[in-house]
């Protein structure tokens, strides 16, 4: 079936990083979380943080939102500082960001839980666009949010995300708890939303599911990015991977 | 029944102010989670402009409306940037010490100037006089109290429950954090979200003026029995602290005059009686 594009863009990886993180560092209050983070993600790559639990991978994907409080190093974006940057001011540059607990309002119905995000650039997909890729919500458009079942939850969280026109997602664990019938319809959106050029930072358990999706993987343990190699060279590097993993 | 009749309205009238007082409160409380305790001094602060703009500058009672919730709002915008910001995550008990803490400074000025007595202010010409209903006399201006106060309180909650920056509110309210992170300026929201309570108490102070006159204790007195009124309606909830200020309002009256030795302490029984019973208030949602 050819489907029609969903923005006008030039696709595939150009090349230029548009996230370089170097040295970061951060703190959830007196504990040290991030010792010193380093990685690149490029124009239109779906790269994906691997490690495991409490390795600091969520942490990294905060401090780049500018959520977590004390972060230090280095976070440019689009080659512009914004370690220092609130986090309104660095979503309103084009970072959109889907969290872990996916953050469904229970004060909104699934109507304004969409449209809560605003644009922070034009170019994002329209309400029909957003109704092909999840055609679930446009049932459940007066529901509670929070009364979703926890994949059209997750596709909600995901879908409010694409209306802002941000560029740059960060999706944390987009697959946990969910059956694999729905894990399977979120691949086929982040392969869909990687070949009409979005750029994706992936934060992962599923190892099986990213590799599905991903260009280019980053093995994060104690805070720190230990290793890093392309989907092209997982085979050679599997075993390592499961060391790395414990699985 | 003239009698249960008039107090009644009287009921309603105290009800609006509840309910805008308490409106305001908990669009605070929602979105600062700070109880703030000196409602009944920015109330209090409405009406002594309304008084100011007419004795100073001539400047009538309509215009009042408009200007004295602006101006009062905007000294709550000061005490938000300057003192409440820095309470954020901290103990309710510092919100309510702080708050409580200027409420003694605002009232205790204003007492230095204008003494405890209460000072006139005039029912503006065109809500004058009266209409026979022919059940009852009601004074225009009561009549007015009521109608304006309930109509700012629906669209309050209109503004709040059926609006873009309503839902921003409202999302606010439950993952600040989040919202903060999708490009909104969540600490400007705040600000604004407690001058628009303050704006709510300072009209009330303006509707209030002719009726009661101007006291520098004029809030002091009514803020306690509004925060009984918040607990009943549920702490955070618009349409609750709405209907149950109206509602407390017209139990008051039936109660002046069926039992009028309980008229002041109607509305603390029915706190009791409510936490006993359902802890979050009436319509309030869990903590």
């Amino acid at each position: 079936m050819a489907e029609a594009k969903l923005v006008e863009r030039p696709a595939a990886a150009t090349g230029a990083e548009v996230l370089t993180v170097k040295d970061l560092q951060a703190w959830y209050g007196e504990s040290h979380i991030l010792h010193g983070i380093n990685f690149g993600v490029k124009a239109g790559e779906v790269v994906t943080l691997l490690g495991r639990n409490g390795a600091g991978k969520t942490t990294t994907l905060k401090s780049v939102m500018g959520i977590i409080g004390k972060r230090s190093g280095s976070i440019r974006f689009n080659n512009e500082e914004i370690i220092r940057a609130s986090s309104d001011r660095i979503a309103r540059k084009g970072i959109a960001f889907c969290p872990e607990e996916r953050g469904i309002f229970s004060s909104l119905d699934v109507r304004e839980n969409l449209m809560l995000p605003p644009t922070v650039r034009p170019g994002g997909l329209s309400l029909e666009q957003i109704f092909t890729l999840f055609p679930n919500l446009k049932e459940r458009l007066t529901s509670q949010g929070t009364k979703l079942s926890g994949g059209e939850q997750q596709m909600l969280a995901i879908a409010r995300i694409l209306r802002t026109g941000a560029r740059f997602l960060m999706l944390d664990e987009p697959t946990e708890g969910l059956a694999p019938v729905i894990i399977q319809q979120i691949g086929h959106t982040i392969a869909r939303l990687k070949s009409e050029g979005f750029t994706i930072l992936l934060v992962e358990q599923n190892f099986r599911f990213a590799s599905t999706v991903a260009d280019r993987y980053y093995i994060v343990e104690h805070g720190k990015v230990i290793d890093g190699f392309a989907n092209s060279e997982l085979s050679a590097n599997i075993d390592k991977l499961h060391t790395y993993l414990g699985v | 029944m003239q009698a249960l009749y008039a107090q009644l309205l009287v009921g309603l009238i105290n009800g609006s102010f509840y309910a805008l007082l308490s409106l305001g409160l908990a669009v605070i409380f929602g979105m600062l989670n700070i109880i703030n305790f000196a409602h009944g001094a920015l109330y209090m602060m409405g009406a002594f402009v309304a008084y100011f703009l007419l004795n100073l500058g001539g400047i009538s009672y309509w215009w009042a409306l408009l200007i004295a919730p602006i101006l009062v709002g905007i000294f709550g915008m000061i005490l938000e940037r300057t003192m409440l910001q820095w309470l954020t995550g901290l103990d309710h008990l510092y919100g309510l010490l702080l708050t409580f803490g200027i409420a003694l400074i605002v009232q205790g000025v204003f007492q230095n100037y204008f003494g405890s007595s209460g000072l006139p202010y005039a029912i503006p010409d065109q809500l004058k006089g009266g209409v026979n209903l022919g059940f009852m006399f009601l004074p225009i201006y009561r009549g007015w109290v009521v109608i304006f106060s309930l109509v700012v309180c629906l669209a309050t909650w209109f503004l709040i429950e059926k609006t873009q920056l309503g839902a921003y509110l409202r999302a606010a309210t439950e993952n600040p954090t989040l919202v903060r992170a999708f490009g909104i300026n969540v600490p400007r929201m705040i600000t604004l979200t407690y001058g628009l309570g303050v704006g709510l108490a300072a009209l009330a102070g303006v509707l209030s003026a002719p009726i009661n006159q101007v006291r520098p204790l004029m809030g002091a007195d009514l803020i306690i029995v509004v925060f009984a009124v918040v607990v009943i309606g549920g702490m955070g909830s618009i349409m609750g602290s709405i209907i149950t200020g109206f509602a407390l309002g017209v139990i008051e009256g039936f109660t002046k005059y069926y039992y009028p030795e309980a008229s002041n302490t109607v509305v603390f029984v029915l706190m009791v009686l409510v936490l006993l019973v359902k802890p979050t208030g009436l319509t309030g949602r869990a903590a």
